[in-house]
């Protein structure tokens, strides 16, 4: 009998070749997201402020951070415009699927238009509004150019009602997309299921209802998720559209996190803002990922 | 030794053993035939005879070089994959040389082999165009010219008839089972359908619950199954198992199995150390094909017994007709030629052929060895 | 993206159909408006916008807005318009791009076709990178490139966007790998493949489609950023979105409106063009990242 072939070296090395192919992105990862998150989260327990400081303080930019009346502003705002992106975009999204489902015409052109906006960049897309809704030169004076002299809109430069602006333009950029979400979700219904309901007598009003929407689950959860942490990371357009102003009023924790941050030199704030920001997304992400991977084992 | 040892072999994932202690040796020119239900550890065997799998303790030889640890290429082996796995982007010409390529071979060689290959499966008109614009019958060729160009120690089958439909199946089994035969090559198959393995096989391995249950000649397993598992996984419709008595009649040792309406029939043994079994329980084994009208009964068959019991349903196939009877106290199946005068709800006399029936031990399972 | 046959659609009568028609039309010039805007503005003189004429077709056609946006109007410092950092944008752009989609295909290969223990996990914490907010990484990240020696520089830019779009480069290919026959592997191996070989000759001649989703996706992300190139950009590497805002937000002089609408559209045209191109590759990686299947 021969002698046992052990594992030449080109073999283990074949064995070993994909865990060190994986390993410059896997390092990548760990140290700029994970060594990072580690070091932020260091910093917003310790002095730093133009700098970063090694200097332990404790909650103590924690506890700043809730005093400060600028945090519990752009927090408002974020409750605000969370809420009301999400909803809207949910609404808008569910509906227009639902509209362009019913074997319209041109439904690919219609499908491009809506959806275009997610390919432009939020800056982009802050320019264009912040122009269109100026009252100065957009919306307002052209209506009233044309002729209806009351007509006012001047949200954007209105404290109290700039906020919304931002939902409208955030709106537009992202509802196509959910919209396309949901009508994948449509399209993945079998068809039997609905000739069975329509067989059982089913209107289309609860055709809809009872049988269609609820099997959308899956397209819903998924909309929530993109649409929360997206709404969360909501920057650039409020920096491209009102900058944050008038005053506080568009301020939210990540254009907070960047002036204070960067501008006024409290770096240890700022990261503290940074962490409940990801703390936040965390909580969101983090079981959505898990259940989503679980599922393709 | 043979051509192919598989050793005392087991394959665990963790600590759970899937694979328990095979043990298995195959002649050059052999084709062994690996059967079992999804699940069995068949494939995983296969895999490991690959080296697509490790063994977890045990050896696997070739030619009497241990493979354990040994890279798939280096095994001089060819495997044809259930779903063929031909690469899209390669013609079929590219597929077949594929291996030869990566194993240096110099390129008139390879065109040689190729050409050799492609008349031997009349696939020659196939070979500038892509796997994905063949039917499925010619990507089984092509599989299996891929695997022969590299004139291997062993060819490895993994159900590669399954994904065929039933009658293009028919036919490739034929083809294969001619190339066994013009070839003489060895063959390790896996299949779960228990006709591909009686059809092709020059051996059989019939595994269950990670145990190869029996291993012998078609014939072996079908006539003498090692147990109710083996009986009833092998033939089709399967064998009927139905619970009986052993007493002695004349000194003789017979069984009493009860009819549909509970009286019982008695069917002599031809086997003499049933004797030793007086006054037990035992499962009687009856293929459907020996349950016959008396016309049919096997003339060359010394013991036939004769009972008349009430038919539930007849199904007609054409060549046959299957009757259903209460037997036992369970749904029995016999095979009736198809002019047979069966009806549903009628008595009817039926022959038993004794000689062929087998006993079983109803707490091992294990058949009762005569 | 690609939808087969569609049953979910209702019997509708004559008038229902109508009122459809209108709402998706009306919707359609919603999401059409900015476009409108920003298209009939950057070529009109300013007076007519000014004039309240913003929703109107130009009296005057002129594409003296286009020119300044592009090669002369004052960005920062120098009227240098919109020019150096659109090559800016493409010199980060495209190696980053080239980076990630390479190394997102060897990752996706790894975590499908040589899976070991604890693969799930490492993709996972690979894809949780994508979602974070970029805020909790930017301080850390300005001292590193600081140490590294690429502050403010092109390389500091590809690399950042590099780190945060593996994940979902890796994505891409892992879902569609994953759906690859792992048989042909196996088959490859026997034939005497080895690593490289099977990457090289059997799954990358098949990816094409993934590898455009990918190279798309990121392709609009990375020209898209600004919170990046906002943070680390330095003056001569600034990217196209940093300089578009500048233009806009500067307040110095006569807002030139038309000269903004010109730049914004100079901005979105690279993205807007793959759009209108490979849009349904476009779409398949928007949709890879939420939806289930």
């Amino acid at each position: 009998m021969a002698q046992a072939a052990n594992a030449d070296f080109k073999t283990r090395l074949q064995s070993l070749l994909p865990k060190l192919v994986l390993s410059p992105s896997l390092a990548l990862v760990l140290v700029f997201v994970y060594g990072f998150i580690f070091f932020s989260v260091y910093l917003s327990f310790t002095d730093s402020r133009l700098l970063p400081s090694y200097g332990w303080v404790g909650w103590e930019n924690y506890s700043k951070l809730w005093r400060l009346s600028h945090w519990k502003t752009s927090l408002t705002n974020m409750g605000i415009f969370a809420a009301l992106y999400i909803s809207v975009c949910t609404v808008l999204g569910l509906g227009l699927a639902i509209f362009l489902d019913q074997k319209v015409r041109a439904e690919g052109m219609i499908r491009t238009i809506y959806l275009y906006p997610m390919a432009l960049s939020f800056i982009v897309t802050g320019t264009a509004w912040k122009w269109f809704l100026d009252p100065g030169i957009g919306l307002e004076n052209v209506l009233q150019t044309w002729g209806w002299a009351t007509f006012e809109f001047d949200w954007i430069k209105n404290r109290d009602f700039a906020i919304y602006t931002v939902v409208l333009a955030a709106v537009w950029q992202t509802s196509g997309f959910v919209m396309a979400m949901f009508l994948a979700g449509l399209r993945g219904i079998e068809n039997e299921i609905l000739k069975a309901a329509q067989m059982d007598g089913a209107s289309n009003w609860n055709l809809y209802r009872r049988i269609i929407i609820p099997q959308l689950r899956p397209a819903f959860l998924s909309a929530f998720v993109i649409l929360s942490h997206l709404a969360i990371k909501t920057f650039d357009l409020v920096i491209a559209l009102t900058g944050g102003g008038p005053g506080r009023a568009t301020e939210l924790p990540a254009t907070f996190m960047y002036s204070y941050t960067f501008s006024r030199n409290q770096m240890g704030i700022g990261a503290a803002s940074a962490t409940i920001m990801l703390m936040t997304i965390a909580a969101i992400m983090i079981p959505y990922l898990y259940a989503e991977l679980r599922e393709k084992k | 030794m043979g051509f192919l040892d598989i050793d005392n072999t087991t394959k665990s994932y963790g600590a759970v053993e899937v694979l328990h202690n095979v043990d298995i040796s195959v002649d050059e020119g052999e084709f062994l035939v690996l059967v079992g239900p999804s699940g069995c550890g068949k494939s995983t065997l296969l895999n490991m005879i690959a080296g697509l799998e490790d063994i977890s303790s045990g050896e696997i030889r070739i030619k009497d070089q241990i493979m354990n640890g040994v890279h798939p290429s280096k095994r001089n082996i060819a495997m044809v994959f259930q779903s063929y796995a031909l690469y899209p982007n390669m013609t079929v010409g590219q597929n077949i040389t594929f291996g030869l390529e990566m194993h240096g071979t110099p390129k008139p060689q390879r065109e040689k082999a190729m050409k050799d290959v492609a008349s031997l499966l009349q696939i020659d008109q196939l070979l500038d165009r892509k796997p994905g614009a063949l039917s499925g019958g010619q990507r089984q060729r092509v599989a299996m010219g891929r695997a022969l160009v590299r004139n291997p120690d062993v060819f490895l089958f993994d159900e590669p008839l399954s994904n065929l439909d039933a009658k293009l199946r028919v036919d490739m089994r034929t083809e294969i089972k001619k190339l066994h035969q013009k070839l003489g090559t060895t063959i390790v198959y896996v299949t779960h359908d228990q006709i591909e393995a009686m059809t092709l096989s020059t051996r059989i391995a019939v595994m269950y619950g990670g145990y190869v249950q029996q291993l012998g000649t078609p014939q072996e397993i079908y006539d003498s199954p090692a147990n109710i598992f083996v009986a009833t996984f092998m033939g089709s419709p399967a064998m009927n198992v139905v619970p009986a008595k052993v007493v002695l009649k004349n000194a003789k040792p017979v069984a009493l199995v009860a009819l549909h309406d509970g009286s019982t029939v008695s069917l002599p043994f031809s086997q003499d150390n049933m004797t030793a079994w007086d006054g037990r329980d035992i499962m009687l084994g009856i293929r459907p094909e020996t349950i016959t009208d008396e016309d049919a009964a096997d003339r060359n068959s010394s013991n036939i017994a004769r009972m008349t019991n009430r038919i539930v349903v007849t199904e007609p196939a054409g060549s046959d007709t299957f009757v259903t009877m209460t037997f036992g106290g369970k749904d029995v199946i016999a095979r009736m030629r198809s002019d047979a005068d069966v009806r549903a709800g009628a008595d009817f006399p039926f022959a038993v052929n004794m000689e062929k029936a087998v006993a079983f031990d109803p707490e091992t399972e294990m058949r009762i060895i005569p | 993206m690609s939808v087969a046959t569609q049953d979910t659609a209702i019997r509708t009568g004559r008038v229902t159909r109508t009122l459809i028609y209108l709402i998706l039309i009306l919707f359609a010039l919603f999401y059409m408006l900015p476009l409108y805007v920003m298209a009939v503005n950057s070529v009109k003189p300013l007076d007519e916008i000014t004039g309240g004429g913003m929703m109107n077709l130009p009296k005057v056609f002129t594409l003296e807005p286009w020119a300044k946006a592009w090669s002369y109007a004052q960005i920062g410092v120098d009227p240098t318009g919109l020019q150096p950092y659109f090559w800016n944008s493409i010199k980060m752009v495209v190696p980053a791009v080239a980076i990630s989609t390479v190394l997102g295909a060897l990752n996706g290969y790894v975590l499908t076709k040589w899976r070991f223990r604890g693969d799930t996990i490492l993709f996972g914490l690979m894809l949780f990178a994508c979602f974070i907010p970029f805020q909790i990484v930017l301080i850390p990240m300005a001292r590193m490139l600081g140490l590294m020696g690429m502050a403010g520089s092109t390389g500091g830019l590809v690399l950042v966007h590099v780190v945060y779009g593996i994940g979902f480069t890796t994505l891409y290919f892992r879902n569609y790998y994953a759906v690859f026959p792992t048989e042909l592997i196996r088959a490859a191996q026997i034939d005497g493949a080895g690593f490289f070989q099977i990457f090289w000759r059997i799954l990358l001649p098949s990816s094409g489609p993934i590898a455009v989703v990918s190279i798309i996706w990121q392709f609009t992300n990375i020209w898209n950023d600004f919170l990046f190139g906002a943070s680390f950009a330095g003056a001569d590497s600034q990217p196209m979105t940093v300089a578009l805002n500048n233009l806009v937000q500067s307040s110095t002089g006569v807002k030139e409106y038309n000269v903004h609408f010109a730049g914004a559209i100079l901005a979105a045209l690279p993205t807007l063009l793959v759009y209108v191109v490979a849009g349904r590759y476009f779409v398949r990686g928007l949709m890879a990242g939420s939806v289930k299947g």
